[in-house]
């Protein structure tokens, strides 16, 4: 049996980590000079190749390998500080908020592509079928928002399932091709259906949680009085937290496992009992379903949705970002959202060519780390189990 | 090493053509438990083919293929596995960014529980099965290479030709098959690292009692050390049948084989 290291890392480096990128995306966050945040970013940059050069990092990565229940405890306490500081601040509260939902549709990706191998270029679509779920049932219905997430999550696995027929009938880059299809069949629906609001979208109804309004901001007393965006940074967290527990375990278990076998080689698979379908259809339906929450819990975020959202290239962003943090890297993904969703918020000269950009990252990625920002690393079912 | 004569796999008139490449034209073959048969032959000969006609991989186009009495044509791949039939590629088919455990586990298939809530809310009772499984599985590759016992959770791609083999044979025997089929075990590693994997295959033969294997080999050496029977392919047809002995003295074989071999 794998021996357990004599002495676990210390947490410290992780913290000094954590507490330092807390710190840097408060600046990042709160500066508005264009010129600021150009200089913060090469700064960044700097301070990350020179701690590279100098193996600084690997004190950090040890951290987080072998104290992963601390370290994600940390993370967390973090990311409620950083909501804390801008209490009162819409745009940044939405923009964290979206940056986390983005993570979670990127998590329900990495399982279909990082894990089984199964490409799918209509991420967006579904995330929008979440949406129009979420828009429909709190429009005219009473039933509980938090159920309504569920319900979004399953209306896109649902959907999955009939574009499945298709994918499974080829094989490898020709299954990319259908869900392309789709993600532009998808958007064309939603503009001539009247019933969904065609061009012009629907309206979403808030979030409430056992009879608290989203949309009412928190107040205690006089002192603190924070916007309604707080409520949701705080929701879109748990929906984060939770999808990142589930993969997690996905990943630590047989069926990540399977998925891996599927996915690296399938004729040696077949020859090991593997029903390739059937790990195949899992992972697509579970990375759907993820993708369907994220985008019903957004849908009620921004109170109104169109079929804008939802066009192919928001799909293409989130393979974007699969690539580029490390395919079936969930804190690759973590990571590359950060930077996919934040730098064009931000960088205001980026927007016009965000997808310059997103096709820049991801052919330098793929040329000089082809593993993405954060490969993932060699299975460990437990934590804290180090190999020698 | 006298095996019984009762025969486990019993192959009739089996054929497979690709278009117009015979690639198997009518085998007949008849393999006893407990033995090892070596299969020999000129490359495209039809030996790998086989293989994959026999593991599911191919379709038949004609004849009979009965395992333990059952008829076990053109099943799947996956029903082939789960009678109790596992094998190694010719070109090793290992995934190299998992780990020899994980590679192993994935010959373990039938045997670890895919259920859902099992894996992901059970966690206790998967991790007692997933312990049970790290000793299982370093218990075997001891048997090959203690070195490599101690590294269960590195990448495969890290490890030489040789490691890679043993790990693959592994991985074909986790799940305690009756019979075990090795595409050229022995492809693309030198004499001295044949010699020893050979000695492994000999004691993993003697660990597992009722283990019938399948060898496809192209050193004569290693035939002729580790078979009790060989059958001779040519053209998709047997050509000769017997011990390794009578095989090389066959001029059919010689001819075939052997004369532009040696």
């Amino acid at each position: 049996m794998a021996s357990l290291s004599p002495a676990p890392a210390s947490l410290f480096p992780g913290l000094l980590g954590v507490f330092s990128i807390t710190a840097y995306l408060t600046a990042f966050l709160h500066i508005e000079s264009q010129i600021g945040t150009a200089l913060l970013i090469v700064g960044a940059m700097a301070l990350i190749a020179l701690l590279v050069r100098f193996n600084a990092l690997d004190h950090f990565q040890r951290s987080f390998a072998e104290r992963e229940k601390a370290m994600n405890a940390a993370i967390v306490v973090a990311v409620i500080m950083l909501a804390l500081v801008f209490h009162q601040d819409h745009f940044t509260l939405l923009l964290i908020a979206t940056v986390m939902i983005y993570m979670t549709a990127s998590l329900g990706l990495t399982v279909q592509f990082g894990y089984a191998g199964v490409l799918n270029f209509a991420g967006a679509s579904f995330f929008g079928i979440g949406c129009y779920t979420s828009a429909v049932l709190t429009d005219g219905t009473t039933i509980p928002e938090v159920l309504i997430i569920v319900v979004g999550g399953f209306m896109a696995a649902l959907v999955g399932v009939i574009l499945l027929l298709p994918v499974l009938r080829t094989r490898g880059h020709y299954s990319a091709v259908i869900t392309i299809a789709f993600a532009l069949l998808f958007k064309t629906f939603l503009e001539v259906n009247d019933v969904l609001g065609g061009p012009q979208g629907l309206s979403v109804g808030s979030m409430s949680f056992l009879g608290w309004d989203f949309n009412q901001g928190i107040e205690i007393g006089e002192v603190f009085e924070a916007s309604f965006y707080l409520n949701y940074v705080l929701a879109s967290l748990v929906l984060l937290c939770l999808a990142f527990v589930f993969v997690r375990r996905l990943d630590r278990s047989w069926i990540g496992l399977n998925m891996d076998a599927i996915r690296l080689d399938e004729t040696a698979a077949a020859c090991f009992g593997y029903n390739i379908t059937r790990w195949k259809v899992t992972a697509f339906m579970i990375g759907n379903a993820i993708a369907g929450m994220a985008g019903a819990l957004y849908a009620m975020m921004l109170g109104f949705i169109a079929p804008t959202n939802f066009d192919f290239g928001a799909s293409l962003i989130l393979v974007s970002i699969v690539l580029f943090g490390g395919i079936g890297s969930p804190f690759g993904v973590a990571v590359a959202t950060l930077i996919v969703v934040l730098l064009p918020e931000k960088l205001q000269i980026l927007q016009e060519y965000r997808f310059l950009i997103y096709a820049t990252l991801v052919i330098l990625v793929l040329l000089f780390r082809p593993d993405g920002l954060l490969p993932r690393p060699v299975r460990a079912y437990f934590t804290g189990r180090v190999s020698p | 090493m006298t095996g019984t004569v009762t025969p486990v796999l019993e192959i009739e008139g089996l054929a497979k053509h690709f278009g117009g490449l015979v690639a198997l034209d009518g085998i007949d073959l008849s393999v006893r438990q407990n033995e090892i048969l070596g299969l020999i032959g000129p490359n495209g000969s039809g030996k790998t083919t086989l293989f994959n006609v026999l593991t599911g991989i191919y379709l038949a186009d004609a004849g009979r293929i009965v395992f333990n009495d059952d008829d076990i044509t053109n099943n799947t791949a996956q029903a082939i596995y789960d009678r109790g039939i596992t094998r190694t590629f010719q070109r090793s088919r290992l995934c190299l960014d998992l780990s020899i455990f994980d590679n192993i586990m994935v010959g373990n298939h039938k045997r670890l529980n895919p259920d859902l809530w099992f894996n992901l809310m059970r966690r206790q009772r998967f991790r007692e099965e997933y312990e049970k499984n790290v000793v299982e599985a370093e218990l075997l590759v001891r048997t090959f290479d203690a070195p490599l016992a101690d590294r269960l959770f590195d990448a495969v791609g890290t490890f030489p030709m040789i490691d890679r083999r043993r790990i693959e044979i592994c991985r074909a025997l986790i799940s305690q098959p009756t019979m075990l089929l090795l595409d050229e075990p022995s492809a693309g590693m030198t004499d001295d690292e044949t010699t020893e994997l050979m000695a492994d295959i000999l004691e993993v033969k003697q660990r597992f009692s009722d283990l019938t294997i399948i060898i496809i080999e192209h050193e004569m050496g290693v035939i002729e050390r580790i078979t009790d029977h060989c059958v001779v392919l040519n053209f998709g047809q047997k050509i000769a049948e017997g011990s390794y002995q009578d095989i090389a003295a066959d001029p059919l074989v010689q001819e075939a084989y052997l004369g532009i071999d040696e």
